[in-house]
C-alpha cells in the first residue's frame, strides 16, 4: 500500500495556476527529494499534501484513506473535519523556519502535542521525548526555550516535535535555507540518520548532493508540472530534458 | 490651613478613593473578558450567505459580496466603531438615564453604580478588544499551520498557542489603558456617583478652597504609580521567552 498518493493535483493562485496535473506515490521507506527552482510549485505541493492548502482538483490518499477525491469533473472534494484529523496523524511537516511554539520549553515542545493531541499517556510520551531528545544531541537542552538555541538546535526540536506524533511520513519544507552551512551540515546529518532507518520522507530541498546521497527517488519541478522524476544519480548526473540540463549545469560545474 | 482641616480632607477623599478604586477593579474585571469576547466576534468568519458562491463556479459580483457577509463581524465592528466614536461622559448618560426616558423606570440612586460600572465596562470592553485583536494579528502565521499540522483543532490552537502569546503581546498597551482607566474613573462625577473627584469637588465648593483637589492629583497620582508597577512585575514575570 502507498503511504501517500496525490493524483492529478491541480492547484491555482487567482488565475495563476501553481500546479499542473501532478501525481506522484510515496512508499513505505521511501525518501523522495523535490528539486526545482523557486516558484515551480514544490512547496505549494508540499503544503497541499499536508492540508496548509486546498487543492482545487485531485486526490489526496494518505494509507488508502481518502483526505480529497475528485468528483467527476476533477474538483477536489475534501473529507469532513473529522476524517480529516485523523488524516492528519499520518503525517508530520518539518517548516523552513521551524515554527516551534516559543512559549513552551524544548521539552514541552516535543511532549505536548502527543498528549493533548495524541491522547498517549504522560509516562511514555515523556520517555519518547527523552529518547529523542538524545537522538537529536539535545538532552542537555530540554528546559531551554527555543529563543535560547541556535538555528540547527531550533530546526533539530522540531524534528523531534513532529517526530513524537509518531508520523508514519514525514515532509520537509526546504529545513535548511535558513541555515548556515555549519548548522545545515548539521540537519542534514540527522535526516541521513533518520533515512538510515527507514523513515519515509518527502523533502524540498536546495542540497543537491544531499538529494542525490539520501534520497531513493528524485523528482525535478518547474512551472507547476514534474518535469523528470527517476533515480537520483541518473537525474543529477544525466538529466534527459533541457531544463533539468539548465538548472543543474551550475551544480555539476562546483562538483 | 491647620493639620486638623488636611487629615479631614484626606478622610473623606480616602473614602472616596475607596469607591474609585470599585470602579477601577469592577470595569477591568467586567471589560477584559467582555472585550475577548468582542474580538472573537470582529474576528468571526461565520458568512451564512457563503452558500449563494460555491466553491469552484463563478459568480457574479453582487452575489460574491452577499455570499461574504459576515454578520456578526459587521456588528462587532458597528460596536466598536460607537463606543469609540462617542464620548465616554455621553455613554455614561446613556446607561444611566436611558431606562427612564425610553421605558419609563424610575432612577434609583443604587442604579448610580451599577449605571457607572455598565458604562465604563461597555466603553473599556470596545478598546480592550482592538487590543487583543493586534495582540493576536501580531502572532505569526507559522504558530498556526504548525498548530494545524499537529493536529490541533482552531480552539486548541487559540487556547494552547495563541492566547497565552497574545497576552505577553499585549502587556504594554493595556498598562496605557489602565493608567487611563484610572483617570476616567473621575468621570463617574457626571452622574454624581460618589467617587474621589465627585467628594473633592463638593469639599472643595464648600469650603472654598483647591485644597482637596491637589489631594486628589496626588491620590490619583500614587493610585497610578502602583498600577503601573503591577503591569511591570507582570511583564516581567512573562519575560521568560521571547
Amino acid at each position: 500500500m502507498h503511504i501517500l498518493e496525490i493524483n492529478h493535483c491541480n492547484k491555482k493562485f487567482g488565475n495563476h495556476e501553481v500546479l499542473k496535473d501532478i501525481s506522484l506515490s510515496v512508499e513505505e521507506g521511501q525518501v523522495v527529494s523535490i528539486i526545482g527552482p523557486s516558484g515551480s510549485g514544490k512547496s505549494t505541493l508540499l503544503r497541499c499534501a499536508t492540508l496548509l492548502e486546498t487543492m482545487d482538483g485531485g486526490d489526496l490518499i494518505y494509507m488508502g484513506q481518502s483526505a480529497a477525491k475528485a468528483d467527476a469533473t476533477g474538483n477536489a472534494i475534501y473529507a469532513d473535519k473529522k476524517i480529516l484529523q485523523e488524516v492528519k496523524k499520518h503525517f508530520g511537516l518539518v517548516f523552513q523556519n521551524f515554527n516551534l511554539f516559543p512559549h513552551y520549553t524544548v521539552f514541552k515542545n516535543i511532549t505536548e502535542p502527543p498528549i493533548l493531541i495524541g491522547k498517549r499517556p504522560k509516562q511514555e510520551v515523556y520517555a519518547h521525548a527523552k529518547e529523542l531528545l538524545q537522538k537529536m544531541g539535545l538532552a542537555d537542552k530540554a528546559d531551554a526555550y527555543p529563543y535560547q538555541l541556535s538555528g540547527g538546535q531550533q530546526q533539530r526540536v522540531s524534528i523531534a516535535r513532529a517526530l513524537a506524533m509518531k508520523p508514519k511520513i514525514l515532509f520537509f519544507d526546504e529545513p535548511t535555507s535558513a541555515l548556515d552551512p555549519e548548522l545545515t551540515g548539521e540537519i542534514l546529518q540527522v535526516m541521513k540518520e533518520l533515512a538510515a532507518e527507514h523513515m519515509t520522507m518527502v523533502i524540498v530541498t536546495h542540497e543537491m548532493s544531499f538529494a542525490r546521497d539520501v534520497s531513493s527517488h528524485i523528482i525535478f519541478m518547474d512551472g507547476g508540472v514534474i518535469v523528470e522524476q527517476g533515480n537520483p544519480h541518473e537525474l543529477i548526473h544525466n538529466p534527459k530534458e533541457a531544463r533539468t540540463k539548465a538548472f543543474l549545469s551550475r551544480f555539476q560545474q562546483s562538483e | 490651613m491647620d493639620i486638623a482641616f488636611l487629615t479631614d480632607i484626606v478622610k473623606e477623599l480616602f473614602s472616596g478613593l475607596i469607591s474609585s478604586f470599585w470602579i477601577f477593579v469592577l470595569t477591568l474585571l467586567f471589560s477584559m473578558p467582555l472585550g475577548l469576547l468582542i474580538t472573537y466576534g470582529r474576528m468571526s468568519k461565520f458568512a451564512p450567505l457563503h452558500f449563494l458562491a460555491p466553491q469552484h463556479k463563478p459568480v457574479g459580483k453582487m452575489r460574491a459580496t452577499l455570499a461574504n457577509f459576515k454578520p456578526i463581524q459587521f456588528i462587532c465592528k458597528i460596536f466598536i466603531a460607537v463606543v469609540r466614536g462617542t464620548p465616554l461622559m455621553l455613554q455614561l448618560f446613556a446607561v444611566f438615564y436611558g431606562p427612564y426616558y425610553l421605558f419609563k423606570i424610575p432612577l434609583s440612586s443604587e442604579y448610580r453604580f451599577t449605571a457607572v460600572i455598565i458604562g465604563f465596562s461597555i466603553n473599556y470592553a470596545a478598546y480592550f478588544a482592538e487590543i487583543y485583536r493586534s495582540g493576536i494579528t501580531s502572532i505569526p502565521v507559522g504558530q498556526y499551520e504548525a498548530a494545524t499540522v499537529l493536529g490541533y483543532n482552531k480552539a486548541q490552537t487559540f487556547f494552547h498557542i495563541i492566547f497565552p502569546q497574545m497576552c505577553k503581546r499585549i502587556v504594554p498597551p493595556v498598562t496605557n489603558e489602565a493608567i487611563t482607566l484610572v483617570k476616567d474613573t473621575a468621570m463617574a462625577f457626571v452622574i454624581s456617583y460618589p467617587e474621589m473627584f465627585t467628594v473633592a469637588k463638593q469639599i472643595s465648593a464648600a469650603k472654598t478652597t483647591i485644597m482637596p483637589l491637589i489631594v486628589a492629583g496626588v491620590f490619583y497620582f500614587i493610585f497610578n504609580a502602583v498600577v503601573a508597577f503591577i503591569m511591570e512585575c507582570i511583564e516581567k514575570r512573562m519575560s521568560y521567552y521571547r
